[in-house]
């Protein structure tokens, strides 16, 4: 198993770098933020926190590209992520609040998908599911799945792929102890072998790494 | 160039994933599938009923009947088209995906013909037979029917990609929808009577055929761009 993600290590591209100058958000009449900026570098986790309703979630759509910013713009390897949008979407894998699997297809048919749509795809499902300890679980719906199992699922469809930039909406939602000791430990794992994290938390995160933390 | 070669077989790949997830869900819910085709089959044995078994009358009125039962049912099953994805966040995994927006969308629409288009034009010589329609016209009318479906599905997913993110969205899809979807219903019918009339029908199905190929190469890109304003 260790080879196995030893050698996805290997193989992540180490010149990726995100960045950003000078964003404006506005939603509605309220302006969640204004001149905000930073740039992460291989390695680097930025830690975005806030309140609820701080606008850490429209920050991370945003850089998605899936929110259009009032003024400012996110760079990835120097370039306007919307001028490359399938090349910087074929980087990045997100978790987002709702996990995005379908309730009815079990884990493996939700995985299939995910891993037919994504061409950089190098990990079995099976190896993911066994480091995620969710191997008993892959013939079921995942509508049987509790919400922190279901958050478990939405981790494997991440480490299917083997890209540089993670984006994770509150990773620790509904997990329990081991579950967010896995998640630190995938995320240090991650960022040790030269990929970037964008996270946002209300929680303090213990996670050994350069860590930048824009406050919203 | 070599990267785009690398990419042309994945991009076929993201095209019949998303065919295979949607038939697959569709095969688990089959609810989806078979409302909008009870909807057509239960008006269109209901006006023989109500209008009488005269066969004059039915022959007149059996194209108009069921072209517009079809147009009506295909505008019910559009609703749900991404309405299941934007619930469970999938709709914005879909967004983030490293695939092009407009295929994986033409993928959805073309699960959602093989759904529902093509089950009403199925049933529909049985439907049609009621209405005492010869056969050479019914073979007719489920080659318009077929052409119909395709427009129906392709126009729709436009409608059902604006109105994804608003509550009840029927109304306002039906609204946005109509007036494209009208050409398809005049050229379906008409053809489906005129055939019946022993005239040359031949031009109306040229003129779906015509309007089948413009919707199927604008739509994706229509319905993608749709997808992303409606997900700010």
């Amino acid at each position: 198993m260790t080879d196995c993600w030893s050698a996805a290590i290997e193989r992540k591209a180490l010149t990726a770098k995100l960045s950003a100058d000078d964003l404006t958000l506005i939603r509605g009449e309220r302006c969640l933020f204004q001149g905000l900026g930073f740039a992460l570098n291989p390695g680097e986790l930025l830690l975005l926190r806030g309140q609820n309703g701080s606008g850490k979630t429209s920050l991370m759509r945003a850089i998605a590209g899936l929110l259009s910013l009032e003024s400012g713009e996110i760079l990835w390897g120097g370039e306007p992520v919307l001028q490359q949008r399938q090349l910087f979407h074929g980087s990045l894998v997100w978790l987002a609040h709702s996990s995005g699997l379908k309730a009815d297809l079990t884990l493996v048919e939700n995985l299939e998908f995910e891993r037919a749509l994504r061409p950089q795809s190098v990990h079995e499902p099976e190896h993911v599911f066994e480091r995620l300890g969710i191997e008993r679980l892959k013939g079921l719906p995942v509508r049987f799945l509790s919400a922190g199992q279901q958050r478990r699922v939405a981790f494997a469809r991440m480490l299917l792929a083997d890209v540089p930039l993670w984006l994770l909406d509150e990773p620790f939602t509904n997990l329990d102890q081991d579950g967010r000791e896995l998640v630190i430990e995938l995320t240090e794992e991650h960022l040790a072998s030269g990929g970037l994290c964008v996270m946002s938390a209300h929680q303090d995160v213990d996670i050994a790494a350069t860590i930048k933390t824009v406050s919203l | 160039m070599s990267d785009n070669e690398a990419q042309q077989p994945a991009i076929l790949a993201g095209l019949i994933a998303v065919i295979r997830r949607d038939l697959l869900l569709s095969w688990k819910r089959p609810g989806d599938v078979l409302n909008p085709l009870f909807f057509f089959a239960m008006v269109c044995t209901l006006f023989p009923l109500a209008v009488g078994p005269g066969a004059t009358q039915l022959m007149f009125i059996g194209p108009g009947v069921l072209w517009v039962a079809a147009l009506l049912a295909t505008l019910l099953s559009l609703n749900s088209l991404f309405v299941s994805d934007f619930e469970d966040g999938s709709l914005e995994q879909l967004l983030v995906s490293p695939q092009p927006l407009p295929v994986l969308v033409l993928g959805k629409t073309i699960a959602h013909w093989l759904c529902s288009g093509v089950p009403l034009v199925l049933v529909s010589p049985l439907l049609a037979a009621t209405y005492r329609m010869p056969t050479g016209v019914i073979g007719v009318m489920m080659l318009t029917l077929t052409l119909g479906t395709v427009c129906l599905s392709l126009l729709g997913s436009i409608g059902a990609a604006l109105t994804v993110g608003l509550n009840r969205g029927t109304a306002l899809l039906s609204l946005l929808i109509l007036p494209l979807a009208m050409p398809v219903l005049l050229l379906g019918a008409n053809t489906v009577s005129l055939a019946a009339d022993n005239e040359m029908y031949s031009t109306g199905i040229w003129a779906l055929g015509a309007y089948a190929v413009a919707a199927l190469s604008l739509s994706p890109y229509a319905t993608a761009a749709a997808l992303r304003i409606s997900n700010e």
